[in-house]
């Protein structure tokens, strides 16, 4: 145990700390609750579902519905399942996370090193950015993907969700790197360090926290996009979340809810994933400066 | 050996540029689910039996909102797909602007003005072009029944209205529901415009929904229209609201509710039940004051012009497919509709399909086929959007009839 | 070149290192951002119908039509009922989203045996998109298979939930949706601030006699005011893009009951082809956002000074 649980000066009785711990189990139950439905039900038969009892333990263990949502549900026309658009998620994440994480570190360091007039202005007119609904700039962006000719291609689905996680990435980094002793920049200064050495030697090695809430900031909210994912994508390029959604709702016939729900917990996957392997630097992270203000 | 060099480079020259121009459709669609997508893929296979290659481009939600959206998207980038799925006045719409291309040349080497009805050619045929082809025509003034809740109370099939009215304490006593419903503003809307045919008529529907006018808006018939919806609000279980329709059309077939009012592709629910017309449950038209009255919709797939002439020659042959006789027959059986052309032996299909196509041939002649107003025929979907948030609220609330006409009519103008 | 020159010219690119750094993104988002913002807002005085600048006959035409376009917008029951859905969601989402957050915090800050594995089960939820959570909790919360029947089911007879089916409630169910989905988020925030707390500061005020709930009152809790202020911009930035977890979940109803600025602006701009309309309402939602991020943005800044 580190500087995760530090020694706080907080002390409280016996009955107190059951209650606590009764609270936090609680809460920790009503949390679950939804994840538990969905787990229980996709490892069922549909007959089992149908017949009620949403909450209880499968009489019948089936891993069809998994199967079935990953190679052989009904998408489109044809019966693909899920497994296609996976790689086209991923083709399109990965290089907008990155960049804009990238960006973000150097918008970041820009702001608190390099001071210049006007500058928080200019970081107040990033964030607000943040808010801009998406319906908004819809038809606007499809205009300009057309004319850049990128329409309908994974390229142009990167460009929309780097602009877009600026304003995030850029906050993140800045009010991390706004607490980092500038004493340090301005020694390495003195010592003849150029503009980009001294990011590289001397910010980003300690920017692990930082970079990891903004990646897992950023791969969230681009890997569960459904919006630009289905107006600037077509067919075979689309993301999980567009055929996740045709999958989801079918409008005629038995609705397979087993096979719903392993879909949607597929779909779920990568992220869930990032969020336990990198969680325990998240809140590290989020501790290291963004909070601060 | 330079030969060999020679041809071999030629050949592989000749045969890159084939593969480089492989013609293609992309198709955007809603029909994501079950019997739709096994509908479309008997188009696909004819497609692809005629050299052309399928892109699928699927966006499902909303009953097609979602897939709209994506569409106006692309035609913003300039990158319109090669044909989408559409209904009734978008497909104007379109055309107005001058984006679609059209297939006339098909239209006329297949003689489609002589086998497609007034109706379909409305819809499809935009200013002398064809710019659409229809797949399929759905009725939308059905009602779907429980022959077994039927027995159960011992009851005939409603004719009349007051019939209808009649029956419903009759199945509540036993047990049953009258009216199964799914509480989503579209079905409301396609409730109502089935009970506006049924009470005021076709001439009554199409001065009202059609043209729109006022008096015809804010008249009693449209107050006895509102009032029969009133009374149907008695008739549905407590558990309606935000209810998907397949689940609706569940409730029939497993004879919890009696009846379902619900376009006919509520038919493919049964079918996929393994239930049987006539010997498991009943389809038919909502009871009539006026003779004749059938709401008709349209599906078709519009064509984008496209920038390269080989992929007009690829939507000429998607025209094509759509329209042949045996893909219409095998779509419909799939989709549950009936074909868009009239000159077909439709004895391979079941009981329904053929009464409600007999239905639609003798309405279409007689001038009392109307198009839908819930899916965007009759009207603009600034229009419909309007109207069907009042008739939604007056579902839901206990809203008078009298001040429901008199908001429907100021939305509607509203909206214009 | 000498060295002075050489020296010079390093120094002046140096200066404008930073500026050309930073303007690729603030191009970027001048163009994509504020440009659309413009451009919005000149729509919303065209009649602008399936297109941008395309009238209801299908004519182009760039003609400006003054403000009869918020007239209409203004006379639409429709947008009133989902400004107050907005602020109904955003006050309550906001807020118990706030305090759930702050009180898990400071419970789990209480060397909680666990801890490690508590907080990634209240971390998750944010995990999932919204489309997954809404049909979720739709599913939980249908009366006729959800919650309601596994109480009866249990024994319960009498309980009742159908809230989602309730025209004056279901605001209230998509609230629990998302507060469901956002609350272990603000919770990690907190956490993380609780952290940062100085303890020599508690412990003076402990031995000066303070008890334990006058050192959260007094001390800690105004020392997480950062803390608050961005979880403020989190939450209410979330809130104003509501607009999946609301169509997943009740489709915008019953009737129009959990209508929000974002569906109504999607279903004006899209779904009805009125996309001046459209244009309209989400310039106002963009002034009512101007309106709440503008102070506090200045308030949050002005410190960094």
């Amino acid at each position: 145990m580190s500087v995760a649980t530090q020694d706080t000066a907080i002390r409280t009785g016996r009955v107190t700390r059951t209650l606590i711990y009764l609270v936090l189990v609680l809460f920790a139950l009503f949390y679950m609750l939804p994840l538990y439905v969905m787990l229980v039900n996709s490892v069922k038969p549909l007959s089992e579902i149908t017949g009620g009892g949403m909450m209880s333990l499968p009489e019948v263990w089936t891993i069809e519905p998994w199967l079935k949502a990953w190679s052989t549900a009904q998408i489109g026309v044809e019966p693909t399942g899920l497994r296609p658009y996976f790689w086209n998620s991923i083709s399109m994440v990965v290089p907008a996370v990155a960049i804009s994480t990238v960006l973000g570190a150097l918008n970041g360091y820009v702001l608190t090193k390099w001071r210049f007039r006007y500058d928080t202005i200019l970081f107040g007119l990033m964030l607000f950015a943040c808010f801009i609904p998406f319906q908004i700039v819809l038809i606007p962006m499809a205009a300009v993907l057309g004319f850049l000719g990128l329409s309908g291609s994974t390229a142009g689905l990167v460009l929309v969700h780097v602009v877009y996680g600026i304003g995030f990435s850029t906050l993140y980094f800045r009010n991390y790197y706004a607490v980092f002793p500038t004493e340090l920049v301005r020694a390495a200064q003195i010592d003849g360090a150029g503009f980009f050495q001294i990011f590289w030697r001397i910010l980003l090695p300690s920017s692990g926290p930082i970079a990891v809430v903004c990646v897992i900031w950023q791969f969230t909210n681009i890997w569960n996009d459904f919006l630009f994912g289905a107006s600037f994508a077509s067919g075979d390029g689309a993301p999980m979340t567009v055929a996740l959604n045709n999958l989801v709702q079918s409008s005629t016939g038995v609705k397979e809810y087993n096979v719903h729900f392993a879909g949607a917990i597929l779909a779920a996957l990568p992220t869930l994933l990032v969020y336990i392997v990198a969680g325990r630097y998240f809140v590290r992270g989020l501790m290291a400066g963004s909070v601060k203000g | 050996m330079k030969m060999f060099a020679k041809t071999s480079t030629i050949a592989f020259l000749l045969s890159g540029t084939f593969a480089f121009a492989e013609p293609s459709v992309e198709v955007m669609h809603f029909w994501t689910s079950g019997g739709e997508a096994a509908a479309l893929g008997t188009v696909r296979d004819k497609v692809l039996e005629q050299g052309v290659a399928w892109e699928d481009a699927p966006v499902a939600g909303g009953g097609g909102d979602q897939a709209k959206t994506a569409l106006q998207a692309r035609i913003a980038a300039g990158d319109p797909p090669a044909a989408m799925l559409m209904l009734g006045q978008n497909i104007i719409d379109w055309a107005n602007i001058g984006i679609l291309g059209n297939v006339n040349d098909v239209a006329a080497a297949e003689g489609w003005d002589d086998v497609l009805p007034q109706a379909v050619k409305d819809f499809n045929k935009i200013d002398g072009n064809y710019v659409a082809a229809p797949t399929n025509v759905h009725r939308t003034d059905m009602i779907w029944a429980s022959k077994a809740a039927f027995d159960k109370i011992g009851a005939e099939y409603p004719s009349t209205w007051e019939e209808f009215n009649a029956l419903a304490p009759r199945f509540v006593e036993a047990g049953i529901i009258p009216i199964a419903h799914g509480g989503q503003a579209w079905q409301e809307a396609y409730m109502f415009e089935a009970i506006a045919i049924g009470v005021g008529g076709a001439e009554f529907y199409r001065k009202a929904l059609v043209d729109l006018d006022v008096d015809a808006l804010q008249s009693d018939t449209m107050k006895q229209v509102f009032d029969q919806m009133g009374q149907i609000r008695d008739m549905v279980d407590d558990n309606f609201a935000g209810r998907d329709w397949n689940l609706a059309t569940a409730m029939v077939i497993n004879g919890e509710a009696a009846m379902q009012i619900m376009g006919d592709w509520a038919k493919g629910e049964f079918t996929n039940a393994g239930k049987v017309a006539g010997e498991d449950f009943a389809c038919i038209p909502v009871p009539k004051t006026d003779a004749g009255g059938f709401v008709y919709l349209v599906n078709s797939l519009s064509f984008f012009t496209q920038p390269q002439a080989d992929q007009a020659d690829a939507q000429a042959k998607l025209a094509s497919a759509i329209m042949d006789p045996e893909v219409q027959v095998a779509f419909n059986q799939a989709k549950g509709a009936i074909p868009a052309r009239t000159d077909l032996d439709l004895s391979a299909m079941d009981a329904c399909a053929q009464a409600t196509a007999a239905d639609f041939a003798e309405t279409d002649t007689a001038g009392t086929a109307v198009p839908t107003f819930a899916g965007t025929h009759a009207a603009v979907a600034s229009v419909v959007g309007a109207a069907t948030d009042v008739i939604t609220e007056f579902f839901n609330t206990d809203m008078s009839s009298e001040d429901a006409i008199e908001q429907m009519a100021e939305a509607i103008e509203l909206s214009q | 070149m000498t060295a002075q020159v050489e020296a010079d010219f390093k120094t002046r690119l140096q200066n404008w290192l930073p500026k050309l750094v930073l303007s690729p993104s603030l191009a970027l988002i001048f163009v994509f951002v504020y440009g659309f913002i413009i451009f919005t807002v000149y729509v919303s005085f065209t009649d602008s119908r399936i297109l941008p600048f395309v009238n209801s006959s299908g004519q182009t035409t760039y003609e400006l039509i003054g403000f009869s376009n918020y007239g209409k917008l203004f006379s639409l029951s429709h947008w009133e009922i989902s400004l107050t859905n907005m602020a109904v969601f955003a006050g309550l989402y906001i807020s118990v989203c706030t305090l759930i957050g702050l009180t898990l915090a400071i419970l789990l800050d209480q060397k909680i045996r666990g801890e490690g594995a508590l907080r990634p089960l209240y971390l998750y939820p944010m995990a999932l998109s919204f489309i997954v959570t809404g049909t979720a909790w739709k599913w939980f919360l249908d009366p006729g298979i959800g919650l309601e029947n596994i109480m009866i089911s249990w024994g319960w007879e009498t309980f009742s939930f159908d809230w989602i089916k309730n025209r004056d409630f279901a605001i209230y169910t998509v609230v629990l949706a998302a507060v469901w989905q956002t609350s272990g988020f603000v919770m990690a925030m907190f956490l993380a601030g609780l952290r940062g707390i100085d303890n020599e500061i508690l412990k003076a005020a402990q031995m000066d006699g303070a008890s334990n709930w006058s050192l959260y009152r007094r001390i800690i809790i105004p020392q997480l005011r950062p803390a608050f202020l961005s979880a403020f911009v989190i939450l209410a930035h979330l809130a104003i893009k509501t607009f999946d977890l609301v169509i997943a979940m009740t489709g915008g109803g019953p009737g129009r009951a959990t209508e929000l600025p974002a569906t109504f602006m999607y279903s004006y701009t899209f779904s009805r082809n009125q996309m001046g309309i459209g244009a309209s309402s989400a310039v106002i939602m963009l002034m009512t956002i101007a309106a709440i991020m503008i102070p506090y943005l200045y308030a949050e800044l002005k410190e960094k000074k």
